[in-house]
């Protein structure tokens, strides 16, 4: 199938580039691109005219939960890669943190074989760092790189005992995979579901420092001295992780770190009477915290952003709010989120997809997240601008707990291929 | 006198006058009590139940006696030995209890904004009678009323809560209702017991409990909620007694007159000595009690008013 984009708003990380221009691709494979006249449709090619709309690469997503196996009800990978599609997402990253925990070869072909039986986007399972995430043994690494794990995470579980993880990190060096650390000192974290301060206080709910993810941070960059290993720190938050971050970057060592796209568009207040669609992992930081991760995701400090959507089903978050479940679905709410930084004037485009698409499939190893040629036809065509009201009920997952309900957002994808093929159109 | 709410979730959400056409209502009943006729018949004919999730003596036999007295028919239910232990979710029970219609609904819970997830899914007024570390409403309005019997005013008072205020739910509502009526609030206790970001709360925070009594025309001490501790606040009680308890040589500090108060149950030599616990010139401990009848009654029975205009409107 051969298809030419024309008169695209080309957004291009890669190149550091937004230019207007045309796109051919051809096989599945992005063929050329260019600006100015595009070239003669070939034989029996369709043609999209973007009439100015952006068309840019597909969205990947580290950290996704699919609940299979265990909670098919709360999401499963047919309705995940539809959210994937219609949220302009063409590759999920999964995590292992299902009901069992994915951490033999065995649990994982079973999952690629769900995920490639049931799902229109591209998926990339995760595996579990040690047994049953809880963080005694390690997982059969070698085995599970071969069944097609890209790296190894026990999601918010801390892996608490520090000669574990020194073992788990040089082992994955050893096989030349990529650990994701959920940054979190776990004593300080027990219990907690917002972060401490004035209005943790006022709401008198348990609360942790954001003081916290320093130092879990400052463990994991210790042992990545000791070790070598490659590291992600899934999700980091808090501007005093920060400087933590920038220098084991300067040192050399092989680390990147991804925020969530809560993080980045919410804050504490939010919670206000006790709102538990916005109770997350961690919990949403306050004011400053926000502003400056923004601006580490804008010169680069922070690599990734990611949605780490988290179905729960009405059941878990309709609780007294510490007894509610964590965690918020974002794949069809990532890009018109992280779009109210583009409108806020503190991300440009270009930036955004860094963030959103090449830095995560570079991490990974993977090729696509590029416009070049060669790259995957994994693109995603949007409109920055078109402005909606959020229905939560109109979402895709099989879970609705969106922190964005009722929220007037900007910018719609209009339609998603992978691999040069059309899996979602805005109807 | 207008109170335009439909439950009393906390004092967050109350304007002065609110409070004060509680108090006011409430100092009515204060002398109804007092009678030996004490039947009034402003909730009769409705329905009041009691729902505690978290065992309660005082609180529980107050809101009840409160309601039997204005012609209520009040239901205790102890959630502790009901269906909850079988799994039943918060919002089942409400809806459960919702369907019995019920008018008045006071609940008490662990956990912190319960109250204000359960009062979304009910019809009838709910009151909250305690809500982990966030609100007690009705206990600060009861110390509110009890010192304006003893000083006479409500405002521009110098007033030390002491204790375990990062556990308390008393000491956040009485934080929110003397400050918004507009007195000065010190608080005083270990750095381990205080709540994060205090210091923004507009009170004059103080880890020394002699400079902290200094001219102050009120004492609340608060309880030390050994239950709500995951251990290591203290190092010990008899630590904590001899730096934080409330003796007689501590209150020397304090103005002569002023009052000694405490939400109850007592721990006696943790966080007050006993004698002056007892010592009827200071200490309105007894009268704290005697005024929470009365305050919640009012509050009911202005809940019950509203209830009423609604179903009349």
């Amino acid at each position: 199938m051969t298809i030419l984009f024309t008169d695209a708003r080309l957004i291009d990380p890669e190149a550091e580039a937004e230019t207007r221009g045309w796109l051919l691709v051809e096989g599945g494979v992005i063929r050329d691109s260019g600006t100015g006249a595009p070239p003669a449709l070939p034989k029996g090619a369709t043609q999209v005219d973007c009439a100015g709309k952006c068309l840019a690469p597909g969205i990947v997503d580290i950290g996704v939960k699919v609940c299979e196996p265990g909670e098919r009800h709360k999401e499963s990978y047919r309705s995940a890669g539809l959210a994937a599609a219609a949220g302009g997402v063409t590759t999920i990253v999964t995590r292992p943190d299902t009901t069992p925990t994915i951490d033999t070869p065995e649990t994982l072909e079973f999952v690629l074989r769900r995920a490639n039986e049931a799902g229109p986007v591209n998926v990339r399972p995760m595996a579990a760092l040690t047994k049953g995430r809880e963080g005694r043994e390690m997982t059969e690494i070698g085995f599970l790189m071969d069944a097609g794990a890209v790296a190894f995470t026990d999601c918010d579980h801390v892996v608490r005992d520090t000669k574990v993880l020194s073992r788990a990190l040089t082992y994955a060096r050893s096989c030349g995979a990529l650990v994701i650390g959920h940054p979190q000192e776990p004593g300080l974290s027990d219990g907690a579901a917002v972060t401490s301060g004035k209005f943790a206080s006022l709401r008198g709910l348990p609360a942790v420092s954001a003081m916290a993810e320093r130092m879990g941070l400052d463990r994991d960059i210790a042992l990545l001295e000791m070790t070598g290993a490659a590291y992600h720190a899934d999700q980091i938050t808090t501007a005093r992780a920060l400087p933590a971050l920038e220098r084991a970057k300067a040192n050399g060592l092989d680390i990147t770190a991804g925020v969530s796209i809560h993080h980045l568009t919410l804050n504490e207040l939010d919670v206000a009477d006790y709102r538990t669609f916005f109770k997350v992992k961690p919990p949403l930081r306050a004011e400053d915290d926000r502003q400056a991760v923004v601006e580490a995701v804008r010169t680069g400090l922070i690599d990734v952003i990611c949605s780490m959507h988290t179905p729960q089903d009405e059941e878990s978050k309709r609780r007294p709010f510490e007894e509610a479940a964590s965690g918020a679905v974002a794949l069809e709410t990532l890009l018109p989120a992280a779009l109210r930084l583009y409108h806020s004037g503190q991300l440009d485009l270009v930036t955004l997809f860094r963030a959103l698409a090449l830095n995560p499939a570079k991490r990974l190893g993977l090729t696509s997240g590029r416009l070049g040629a060669g790259a995957p036809a994994d693109l995603v065509l949007f409109d920055p601008d078109t402005p909606f009201v959020m229905d939560r009920f109109k979402l895709m997952s099989k879970s609705r707990n969106t922190p964005f309900d009722g929220a007037r957002m900007q910018g719609r994808v209009l339609a998603t291929y992978v691999g040069g093929a059309p899996v979602y159109t805005k109807g | 006198m207008t109170f335009a709410h439909r439950h009393l979730l906390g004092i967050e959400h109350l304007a002065p006058s609110d409070i004060t056409a509680i108090l006011d209502l409430a100092d009515t009943y204060a002398d109804l009590n007092r009678q030996s006729d004490k039947h009034g018949t402003a909730l009769a004919g409705l329905t009041q139940i009691n729902m505690f999730f978290e065992n309660s003596t005082r609180t529980q036999a107050s809101f009840e006696l409160a309601g039997m007295r204005l012609g209520a028919d009040v239901m205790n239910m102890s959630m502790q030995t009901s269906s909850v232990k079988k799994g039943e979710t918060l919002i089942d029970t409400a809806m459960t209890l919702n369907a019995m219609h019920p008018d008045l609904l006071v609940v008490r819970h662990p956990h912190s904004g319960a109250v204000d997830l359960l009062a979304q899914k009910v019809n009838c007024a709910v009151l909250n009678a305690g809500d982990g570390r966030h609100e007690h409403p009705t206990q600060a309005l009861l110390d509110a009323l009890t010192i304006r019997r003893a000083k006479g005013r409500l405002h521009r008072l110098n007033i030390a809560i002491c204790g375990d205020i990062a556990h308390s739910r008393v000491a956040r509502s009485n934080i929110l209702l003397l400050g918004k009526m507009e007195n000065r609030i010190r608080l005083i206790g270990p750095p381990t017991l205080m709540p994060a970001g205090i210091a923004d709360f507009g009170v004059e925070v103080y880890q020394d409990m002699a400079a902290g009594l200094e001219g102050v025309d009120v004492v609340m001490m608060l309880r030390l909620q050994k239950e709500r501790m995951d251990g290591g606040f203290i190092p010990s009680e008899r630590e904590y007694y001899h730096r934080y308890g409330l003796d007689a040589e501590k209150l020397a500090c304090a103005r002569e007159d002023a009052i000694v108060m405490h939400p109850g149950p007592m721990n006696r030599g943790v966080e007050i000595d006993g004698t002056l616990a007892d010592d009827i010139n200071r200490s309105v401990i007894q009268d704290q009690v005697e005024m929470g009848v009365a305050v919640r009654m009012a509050a009911m029975d202005l809940l019950a008013r509203n209830l009423r205009n609604r179903a009349a409107a």
